[in-house]
């Protein structure tokens, strides 16, 4: 299990390929990937903020959580801080498990945590204005289903 | 104990962290003597639904004990992802 939080960016395809290469008892490879996306009014930065002395220790426990219910072989969390631009990617989840079933849940799992338990704040910066994006109910009613 | 903030806590506040020396048994009474101090901790304390608190880098509810606690952040609800 790997967990990485930093604010430079990250070869999606390089970390893919790494991470399936370290899993071979495993047939079902399953990734995530998370992109800064326009918004009305045009974004001219998305800024994300976390807190540094929870981060890490907050993206463990979710991942260690996957790993154990689902029996993974692997998971692999990076996830980006500081200020992004359209196009970005913000961050990325891979599961490995011997089936498929066990690798998208588990994947869908890690999401819905890393959404509403993981200490990021993203803040939307367009030619209107500067404005916190908010959490959605949904986000949070996600979790129930686990 | 250190209180940090984030987000637009820490917009509002004016601060990302600050000692605070104080006897507060839980998370709420802490919150209370904020909302006194000045009218910026008051605007941010208003409505506490809209917050989180993490005691010691855990998310806990606002009636935990203090008891020990060396760092607690407030901070609207997250939005990774």
């Amino acid at each position: 299990m790997r967990v990485v939080v930093q604010d430079s960016p990250f070869d999606l395809g390089v970390e893919t390929e790494k991470f399936a290469q370290g899993c071979s008892a495993s047939g079902a490879i399953v990734t995530f990937t998370g992109v800064v996306r326009d918004v009305a009014g045009g974004l001219e930065v998305m800024e994300i903020e976390h807190y540094p002395g929870m981060t890490q220790s907050a993206l463990e426990e979710i991942a260690t959580q996957a790993v154990s219910r689902w029996s993974l072989e692997d998971a692999l969390v990076i996830h980006r801080h500081g200020p992004l631009r359209v196009g970005e990617m913000i961050m990325m989840v891979a599961t490995a498990a011997r089936h498929r079933k066990d690798a998208f849940e588990a994947a869908e799992f890690l999401m819905d945590y890393l959404k509403s338990r993981a200490p990021f704040w993203k803040r939307e910066v367009t030619s209107d204005g500067a404005a916190w994006v908010e959490a959605k109910a949904a986000d949070e009613d996600a979790l129930d289903r686990w | 104990m250190d209180v940090l903030y984030f987000a637009w806590v820490r917009e509002r506040i004016g601060l990302p962290r600050e000692r605070v020396d104080s006897s507060a048994a839980t998370v709420m009474d802490l919150v209370e003597e904020l909302r006194g101090r000045e009218e910026r901790y008051a605007a941010a304390f208003a409505d506490i639904s809209a917050l989180r608190v993490a005691v010691d880098q855990e998310l806990v509810d606002f009636d935990t004990s203090l008891n020990g606690a060396r760092e607690v952040a407030f901070f609207p609800p997250m939005t990774g992802g």
